[in-house]
């Protein structure tokens, strides 16, 4: 069907896009790689010399790794779950047939297109300060002691920046598979006799078990990396220094490369292991 | 009676939906809501929630301050830049994957998409080395590049799935007619792919302008954008409501516009095409 000579113009056509990526994924990687293997300390005279594995074993065995593991995957799951639970119900809310429902879709998305930054600084500032924030405000109204939250309950707070910043996404996309749902299926359950609850658990959610597992995949992909909530609010204080936090302070604000390089090396892998997962959903529907 | 009972629960679920969705919203209304405050309103026990002297001091202190204007037109470049050049890069790679397909394509795909999911963190130092290697840093130029390429799988992808969906039927047609590769794709391709492109630049527009490691890490005060221009109130500045208010109201409206016009192509561009 295609002629030789678009065959080579196809290509040509996508050469650019391929090497830039190639190059893009290729050079810093294989620079990471070396410098994890490194003595690099650029304030204290630079390269020292081959460290052996060193760096990956000083990276795990430093007390700040396990914390920092605890630290991630407490935010992580706890964003997770909250999303992906009220994503499911709210994506179900926004099914039904209501008043403005346009209006209220756009509500529940607005979170998504706020800038990291903005969020973590509200929310900081003028939701979860114990004086005049406004969790505090009410905490006073019903005559309670306002709560330290970002000093207290760090965890609990960045649970709740992230998932306020992810709860329309899982929603959104959760909407989208459910609205693909054959309303007849449901019809005809329902006339056999089958209660809601039935209907919801053997036929809505194994019809968005699909649609979950790609939400999971990439907002785990995401959360894993996020920075800017955590800068903006407790700066890794509090015992909130996620694994990729620990290693930006270790790069960029203790300046011992080679460390940070071989924790840079251990995210990669456990990003790809994660990765790997949600590559094989995208291949599958890329097939069909 | 049956109708009565559907409209009781429509009303039902108008009423919960708008409240979980006014619930969920709350915090940029209340952001937006204490811009227009003074400093003493805003900070108020009990909260005033509409009843105050608006005012619109905070945003002429805000603008007169910081820059405002610069931190936007930083971000106008940035993010319009790097979308840019991402589609100039991107559209001859998706239109040959989906109209000249081979057996690698999918590979290929597959491959782009690894690329986006290497963490940041893990090539920071090579990236910074490098920017300071080519005295990149801190200018809009290298915040440009490197959006470019964390956007530019995206870009592929959603071109690759708009693409896809233009018959080919019409291409094998135009080609029987006689039709040179370039009339093709000028006259019969661009067309019909203008709504999917257009989609395309506004998702990416909307993730360039949001995105925070790069932005944060890689420039300060000449390049930033309205990223970096709400963090610099972190410390002490937060601790004015309003102003802070004023700021982020500032950074995100426009965004939020946008954004309200692009949630079919969220869902199409974040998921790679695997919800449909």
């Amino acid at each position: 069907m295609a002629t030789k000579a678009s065959r080579s113009a196809a290509r040509l056509m996508m050469a650019p896009a391929v090497i830039l990526l190639l190059g893009w994924m290729l050079v810093p990687l294989i620079m990471t790689l070396w410098f994890s293997f490194r003595n690099y300390l650029p304030l204290k005279g630079g390269d020292l010399g081959f460290a052996g594995f060193d760096n990956f074993i000083r990276f795990v065995t430093s007390t700040s790794f396990w914390p920092a593991i605890g630290a991630t995957m407490t935010i992580v799951v706890g964003a997770l779950v909250i999303t992906i639970v009220f994503g499911v119900l709210l994506a179900l809310l926004l099914d039904q047939p209501m008043w403005g429902q346009g209006i209220v879709r756009i509500l529940v998305i607005a979170p998504f297109f706020v800038m990291p930054t903005v969020s973590g600084l509200v929310w900081k500032n003028m939701f979860l300060d114990s004086v005049n924030g406004l969790f505090a405000q009410i905490a006073k109204m019903f005559g309670a002691t306002p709560v330290e939250w970002i000093i207290d309950q760090p965890f609990p707070s960045l649970i709740l920046i992230v998932s306020w910043q992810w709860l329309p996404f899982a929603t959104l996309i959760l909407l989208t598979a459910i609205q693909s749902l054959d309303s007849e299926q449901l019809e005809a359950a329902e006339m056999d006799g089958a209660p809601p609850l039935k209907r919801f658990w053997y036929i809505t959610i194994p019809h968005l078990s699909r649609a979950i597992t790609v939400v999971l995949l990439i907002e785990t992909i995401f959360m894993l990396s996020i920075f800017a909530e955590i800068k903006m609010t407790t700066a890794g204080a509090f015992g909130t220094k996620t694994l990729t936090y620990l290693i930006y302070q270790r790069v960029l604000e203790s300046q011992n490369v080679g460390l940070g390089s071989a924790g840079g090396v251990y995210t990669i892998i456990l990003a790809n292991i994660v990765a790997i997962f949600l590559m094989r959903l995208v291949g599958k529907n890329l097939d069909a | 009676m049956a109708r009565a009972a559907t409209n009781r629960r429509k009303t039902i679920n108008t009423i919960l939906a708008w409240s979980v969705g006014l619930l969920i919203f709350f915090p940029i209304l209340w952001t937006i809501l204490t811009s227009f405050k003074t400093e003493g309103d805003a900070i108020a026990y009990p909260p005033k929630f509409l009843f105050f002297d608006w005012t619109l001091e905070n945003y002429s202190i805000v603008q007169e301050r910081s820059n405002y204007m610069r931190y936007l037109w930083n971000s106008v470049i940035i993010a319009g830049g790097s979308t840019l050049l991402g589609i100039i890069i991107a559209v001859p790679a998706a239109w040959s994957m989906a109209f000249v397909p081979s057996k690698r394509t999918k590979d290929i795909l597959m491959w782009m998409l690894s690329t986006k999911m290497l963490p940041a963190v893990g090539v920071l130092y090579p990236i910074y080395l490098m920017f300071i290697k080519l005295g990149l840093l801190d200018t809009r130029l290298g915040l440009v590049i490197v959006l470019m390429l964390i956007n530019l799988p995206i870009i592929v992808w959603m071109l690759y799935t708009y693409f896809k969906e233009i018959p080919a039927e019409i291409l094998e047609a135009a080609r029987m007619d006689g039709a040179s590769l370039k009339s093709e794709l000028l006259y019969v391709l661009t067309p019909m792919a203008i709504p999917g492109i257009a989609s395309t630049i506004l998702l990416n527009i909307i993730l360039a302008w949001n995105e925070a490691f790069w932005t944060l890490n890689l420039t300060a005060a000449k390049a930033g954008t309205l990223t970096a221009f709400i963090a610099s109130y972190s410390s002490p500045e937060g601790l004015f409501y309003a102003k802070l208010s004023a700021a982020s109201t500032m950074a995100i409206a426009p965004i939020l516009i946008l954004g309200w016009f692009s949630q079919k192509q969220l869902v199409r561009g974040l998921t790679f095409g695997a919800v449909k």
